[in-house]
């Protein structure tokens, strides 16, 4: 009998994060009875954690990859650069939240161990080559994802959209599966090479590839937030706490890139035709209406949601062009896109105290007069996110919109950056206008009390 | 006695699935309900592996399900989790009393 052992060394980071993510549960099991609760030893441990993770990740980077366990992990390129992004964002997630969760009694040691299974179940994802350590990475996640916005228990709203982003989460989660048996029954595996390869040789009966395709992709929007399948999104991240929506808004949102990039390119790029199709209405919907809702909101969380909407449609319009261009300008937006949304929540926790959440758009009158600093600060994100140049957020959307017109794609390249920018500049500069002349809408608003 | 084909799993499957996801759509009363069509959505998905795996000769798929089914428990814990915390704060599993958020 013959025995192969499977080279560990590729999954080293996950089993890292594994061990310590066990160990901090025993830690906070021992700990949660002390008086002052488990929170300050547990943030400082998961912090260490991460930190040796992507220790461990920034060694292994650039060496050999390749896949392990039967084909079900692989070690590349892409999932070197995207799990220490996601080791990274989330030490500063955690660094940003300590104060918000501390006010509100919320820093505990449940949060940090949820946080800790969560980016392992990102990391699984980002590593997966096979259905089924996609969805189980995924799952890892989302499990982790309801619990932690359904933490701040005494909180109505927050109960309310833990519900919602539950049941969503799992129709998702249904929808993806059901694309997955169907395309298993197409070509005769799970393993993501093999799914390409079959699809490739073209044995592969293309009415049920497509049929599985489209459940696929309706599970993808789902959990990404593309309209039409958006509507939990602005109502989980307003309904959630601040530092909560700061979690779910950042990280997972690599993860979900990284699981469309071994779907669809990877494992489905022989039907590339197919899902382009279907990308491009998601994108072009999710760009205009994600843009024209964020104006009518009042509420920065809400405004945000609808911005990160908008966003979702630009890395769908990188991914469909389907070049190598194009997947490498999706990737790039991406982390762009995490890193101004992880600066605007900042923002908010950092203006939020004990009792005052911050979470609307007139909380920042006369920001500037009080904070010029952050204002400045608040300032450039909006910018960066509505696409003004010399912000990371215009070369982001200027590589996704090169990438579309290389491909031919000229008419969805010219939606996307028309409606956005005239949509979101107004945005951005109407924060920016009630943080340096709050007079205006004061007065409107007091107008309408009188 | 004629064997049960390929298709016939297929469409038990498609209508299981069909169900659910009208189910989740259509009730409007309660959330406990809700959560007995995302099982059943699972189980639907389980079918179409099962019955793929067994006519492809492949065993891959009925591993899936055994994953599927761990998932969905643990799944079925946290949705009933959230429900509890639900109940206890707003004394109601009323569907349309979940309007406090705006969508």
């Amino acid at each position: 009998m013959t025995f192969s052992i499977p080279n560990i060394a590729f999954a080293l980071p996950e089993m890292v994060l594994l061990g310590f993510g066990c160990a901090l549960l025993l830690i906070v099991a021992y700990v949660d009875r002390a008086p002052q609760g488990s929170g300050f030893i547990a943030y400082w441990f998961s912090q260490a954690t991460f930190v040796i993770t992507g220790l461990v990740i920034f060694q292994g980077m650039g060496g050999e990859g390749g896949q392990t366990f039967n084909g079900g992990y692989i070690k590349d390129g892409l999932s070197d650069i995207l799990k220490l992004a996601i080791c990274l964002i989330n030490m500063v997630v955690l660094l940003y939240s300590r104060h918000y969760l501390q006010a509100r009694g919320l820093f505990t040691g449940a949060y940090y161990i949820l946080a800790v299974f969560a980016t392992l179940g990102m990391l699984i994802m980002v590593s997966a080559y096979h259905f089924l350590t996609l969805y189980l990475g995924l799952e890892l996640l989302s499990l982790c994802l309801y619990a932690i916005v359904a933490m701040h228990r005494d909180n109505k709203i927050a109960t309310e959209a833990a519900m919602k982003y539950f049941i969503l989460g799992a129709l998702a989660s249904g929808m993806l599966l059901y694309g997955m048996s169907i395309i298993y029954g197409a070509t005769g595996s799970l393993a993501i090479p093999e799914v390409a390869e079959a699809i490739l040789s073209g044995s592969v009966n293309r009415v049920v590839l497509n049929f599985g395709l489209v459940f696929l992709v309706v599970g993808i929007g789902f959990k990404l937030g593309a309209v039409p399948f958006h509507m939990w999104l602005p109502d989980v991240y307003d309904g959630a706490p601040t530092a909560m929506t700061l979690f779910i808004a950042t990280a997972p949102k690599i993860a979900g890139f990284a699981m469309i990039i071994r779907l669809l390119a990877e494992g489905l790029g022989g039907a590339h035709a197919h899902w382009q199709t279907l990308l491009i209405i998601l994108a072009v919907l999710s760009m205009v209406i994600g843009n024209l809702a964020a104006i009518a909101q009042t509420n920065i969380k809400r405004m945000l949601a609808y911005s990160t909407i908008s966003h979702v449609g630009f890395i769908l319009l990188g991914v469909l062009v389907g070049t190598a261009e194009g997947y490498a300008a999706a990737m790039f937006y991406v982390l762009a896109y995490v890193l101004m949304t992880l600066g605007g929540f900042g923002m908010i926790l950092l203006m939020s105290r004990a009792g005052f959440e911050a979470d609307n758009i007139t909380d920042y009158q006369g920001l500037g007069q009080r904070y010029p600093w952050f204002a400045m600060m608040m300032m450039i994100l909006m910018f960066s996110m509505a696409g003004v140049p010399p912000m990371v957020g215009f070369f982001a959307k200027f590589a996704v919109i090169n990438a579309a017109v290389d491909a031919g794609l000229m008419p969805i390249a010219i939606v996307a950056p028309k409606t956005f920018q005239w949509a979101l500049s107004v945005n951005a500069l109407a924060v920016l206008g009630l943080g340096f002349f709050p007079g205006a809408l004061l007065a409107l608003c007091t107008r309408i009390f009188m | 006695m004629t064997a049960i084909a390929l298709s016939d799993y297929l469409i038990l499957g498609a209508l299981l699935f069909s169900l659910s996801v009208a189910g989740l759509f259509i009730n409007r009363k309660n959330i406990i309900i809700l959560l007995m069509c995302i099982e059943l959505m699972l189980l639907a998905v389980n079918l179409n592996f099962i019955a793929f795996s067994h006519f492809a000769g492949d065993i891959a798929g009925q591993i899936f399900v055994f994953f599927i089914l761990t998932v969905a428990a643990a799944e079925a814990a946290i949705g009933l989790a959230i429900l509890v915390v639900l109940f206890r704060n707003m004394s109601t599993i009323n569907v349309a009393d979940l309007d406090q958020l705006k969508g």
